[in-house]
This record gives C-alpha cells, sequence and structure tokens, in this order.
C-alpha cells in the first residue's frame, strides 16, 4: 500500500525541530532513515499527521572518541558505522552484529538513532545498547539528558523519550578484558530475526541481551548470573522461562524459547577471543 | 509546511524539476512521473529488492525513501546504468547464465550486484548470496545469478 497523506517538515536545527515536535502535539513523527518507519506508514500501522525530516541536523551526524566513550551522532547511518574504523576497534560488538542489519540498500539509509527511537523488539540495536551499557543522548524543550539503555525501552515500539529526540549514543570503548558475542536466527540473512542474542562479558561477568523473543530487548538477570557462576548450558537455558515469549506467524512462544537457548549456546561458542 | 513540495533532483544525467507529494515514493515518481518503469514495486516495504536503485552513487530501496528525501541529490536508475555502460557487464552475464526468467526481480538484482562488484566484492559464492538476501527472484534463480555475478568478477578482475 502506500502511505496516507501527511505533512512534510524540514527543520534546520536541533531546536527548530523541538518546536515542531512540541507544535504538532504527539500527532508528528520525527523521520531519520525511514527504513522502518516507510514500511509502518506504507502498512498504515504508523499515520503521522506530519513527518519531521531530520536530514538537515548536521548535529546529529558525527563519530567521536573520548578516552572512554565512543559517541555516535544519533542519525548515523548503519553503512557509516561500518565503514567506521573507530566503531570496529573500539565496539567490536556493534562491528560483528551490522553485517546482520537488514541489507546494504537499508543500511544505507538507516540510521542507529531511528532504530533506537522507534524501539522495534525485533531489531538488533536495542538489545546491543543493552549488552553494552550504553547511555543515549536526548534532547528535549527543557534541555538534554541522558538515559540508560536498561531505562530507556519500556515495551513494544515504547520507550522514555518523552518529546525529546535522541541527539547521540554513548558506548563505553571495549576494554581488553572484554569478550564479545553475537548470534540470530532468521528465515533469510538480514530479516528480523526469530531470536537473537548479544553478549558482552567483563572479566566473568556476563551481561546477555535478546531480541526479536518478547515485546522489548530483554536481559534475564538470573540467566546472566548463571553464565557468570559458569554453570552448566542446560541449567543456563532453564531460566529462559523468565522470559514472556512471543507467538506469531513465523514461531509460536515454545519454538521462540528453544530458538533463544540455540541463538544464545552459538553466541557463546562464537565469542571473541 | 505543505503537502506539496518542489523538488529538484538530477536523474540519470538529466535535472529534472517537479512538484510532488509528501507522501509519494521516490520509485513511483520515477515511473508514474518520468516514466522510468525499469524500476519496479514489489513489496513496497522494503523486504523484496525490486525496487533498487542508486541515489548518490548508493544503493537504496526506491518505495523506502521519498520523492522529495530526493531533492537535490543524483538518482540512477536501471535506465541510467544501461545507458552509461555500468551494468553492460553484468547484463551480458545475466543472458549467458540464464540469470532470469520472469525478469521482475532483474533490475534491482542488477543494481544490488552492481553495488557488491563496486565495492570490490570477492568471487565468493557465501559472500554474493548474502549480499543479494535482499533481493527476492520468485523464479529461483538464485544459482545462475550467484554465477552470473562470479563469472563478472572474475573477468573484470583477470
Amino acid at each position: 500500500m502506500k502511505a496516507p497523506d501527511f505533512d512534510y517538515l524540514r527543520p534546520s536545527s536541533l531546536d527548530v525541530a523541538l518546536a515542531m515536535l512540541i507544535e504538532h502535539d504527539g500527532e508528528a513523527m520525527p523521520l531519520a532513515g525511514g527504513q522502518s518507519l516507510m514500511p509502518m506508514m506504507n502498512f498504515r500501522v504508523a499515520a503521522p499527521e506530519a513527518l519531521i525530516d531530520l536530514a538537515d541536523l548536521t548535529e546529529l551526524r558525527g563519530i567521536t572518541v573520548d578516552t572512554d566513550t565512543v559517541r555516535i551522532g544519533a542519525m548515523t547511518r548503519y553503512a557509516e558505522l561500518m565503514s567506521d574504523p573507530t566503531v570496529q576497534a573500539h565496539i567490536p560488538l556493534i562491528g560483528m552484529a551490522l553485517p546482520h542489519i537488514a541489507h546494504d540498500a537499508v543500511r544505507n539509509r538507516g540510521t542507529i538513532g531511528g532504530s533506537l527511537a522507534l524501539a522495534d523488539p525485533a531489531a538488533e540495536m536495542p538489545a546491543l545498547m543493552l549488552a553494552l551499557d550504553a547511555s543515549i543522548e536526548v534532547a528535549g524543550p527543557d534541555g538534554t539528558r541522558m538515559i540508560k539503555a536498561d531505562d530507556f525501552f519500556l515495551g513494544m515500539f515504547e520507550t522514555a523519550l518523552d518529546d525529546e529526540l535522541i541527539t547521540a549514543i554513548h558506548v563505553p570503548v571495549a576494554t581488553p578484558a572484554q569478550r564479545f558475542g553475537f548470534h540470530e536466527l532468521t528465515q533469510r540473512h538480514g530479516d528480523y530475526a526469530l531470536a537473537g542474542v548479544a553478549i558482552a562479558k567483563t572479566d566473568d561477568s556476563y551481561c546477555a541481551a535478546f531480541f526479536g523473543v518478547a515485546d522489548r530487548a530483554t536481559r534475564v538477570p538470573e540467566l546472566e548470573a548463571a553464565l557468570t557462576r559458569q554453570d552448566n548450558i542446560k541449567t543456563v537455558l532453564t531460566h529462559l522461562d523468565q522470559i514472556d515469549f512471543t507467538d506469531d506467524l513465523k514461531a509460536n512462544h515454545t519454538t521462540r524459547q528453544r530458538l533463544a537457548g540455540v541463538a544464545l549456546t552459538r553466541a557463546l561458542k562464537g565469542m571473541t577471543q | 509546511m505543505s503537502r506539496s513540495i518542489d523538488i529538484k533532483l538530477r536523474v540519470n544525467g538529466e535535472d529534472v524539476g517537479a512538484t510532488v507529494p509528501a507522501r509519494l515514493n521516490l520509485v513511483d515518481f520515477l515511473r508514474e512521473e518520468l516514466c522510468l518503469t525499469g524500476s519496479h514495486v514489489g513489496c513496497e516495504h522494503g523486504v523484496c529488492g525490486a525496487c533498487t536503485l542508486t541515489v548518490d552513487g548508493d544503493t537504496v530501496r526506491g518505495c523506502l525513501m521519498l520523492a522529495t528525501q530526493a531533492n537535490g541529490k543524483e538518482v540512477t536508475t536501471i535506465e541510467g546504468l544501461a545507458d552509461s555502460g555500468q551494468s553492460t557487464a553484468l547484463q551480458a552475464a545475466f543472458t549467458k547464465r540464464n540469470a532470469l526468467q520472469c525478469g521482475f526481480c532483474t533490475p534491482g538484482m542488477l543494481a544490488s550486484a552492481l553495488g557488491y562488484v563496486n565495492a570490490g566484492g570477492a568471487a565468493d559464492r557465501d559472500a554474493i548470496r548474502q549480499h543479494i538476501s535482499g533481493n527476492y527472484c520468485r523464479c529461483t534463480g538464485y544459482q545462475s545469478i550467484v554465477d552470473a555475478i562470479c563469472d563478472v568478477i572474475k573477468e573484470t578482475r583477470t
């Protein structure tokens, strides 16, 4: 189908964009890369009164490194992340995941900020943010604030954003003591995962964030504790019971739980050395 | 604020100006306003790859970009790739290898394949399959499509 009609706004600065967002009082949606929003509009799942195209906000672009943090502008495209040596060197987990995120033509437009703001439960990026203990920098009418990834995703397509725009993502630089793992199971390479997991291991402590399995990217503290204790994998997998697995046409909750276990087992085997 | 927007862009090397509805997809603009019907419309949600074309040299989904977002950009469709000779070798290889039956996926498949070849992709079947996994061929001609892309890479780099 085609998208329903809307007003197209193209602000030239962040302040103007925020003012537009307030003015439309929840009826406008920001347009980043549009690689998820456009399909939703074409399906008429989303029908905003207005689109606020963030393409001209140069302040939302660019990747910079402080001593221990990489700051990624919200409008950074997946293709830019893939070709950026800083990201590959300092955030290897994102480097591992990127080839699995959609396809070339979509990665050339899709942005990191757009994916996080949409909070699709099957998208990789929210889970990566959880695993990496990232912080999300947002700007609103009252100024700028930082939100921990653990506090950002509130449900299916629901985030902590409140008349705000994501301006950047802050990811800790990987330390030599860290190891990373990633695996997803899809019907076709690049499609949304039926189940997937991103793992960061710091010293002996594990952080594992699942995606495609429930209403949002999900961590299971008991499962992470079991991994940290080096419990038998069968014992570790019993903690998947904590997840409220999704039922849909592609897989029911029983299948999803099994696939989540397979993804976790394979991700652990493929951890960086 | 407007539901109808003036745009100027370059399409296949020619300057084009138009007034378009905000909701008009780039691929619909190219097909219906400019009669460039080489880019096909399949799923309209970015999954099938039939509308794949290039904007400022990057492959994109024509159904997931608004015509107005192409304002000031350089768009190349399969017509432009063919006329400029960029896709000649791939087209010849597709013909030789019988890499198409109905042809619906072919323009998008060629645009994607060209992106892979131009980026220096190797004649590695797994890597090629991964790259073109974003383009559906419902005649299931993948085997011969991979053959054709491999041929071009081998020919141009020997």
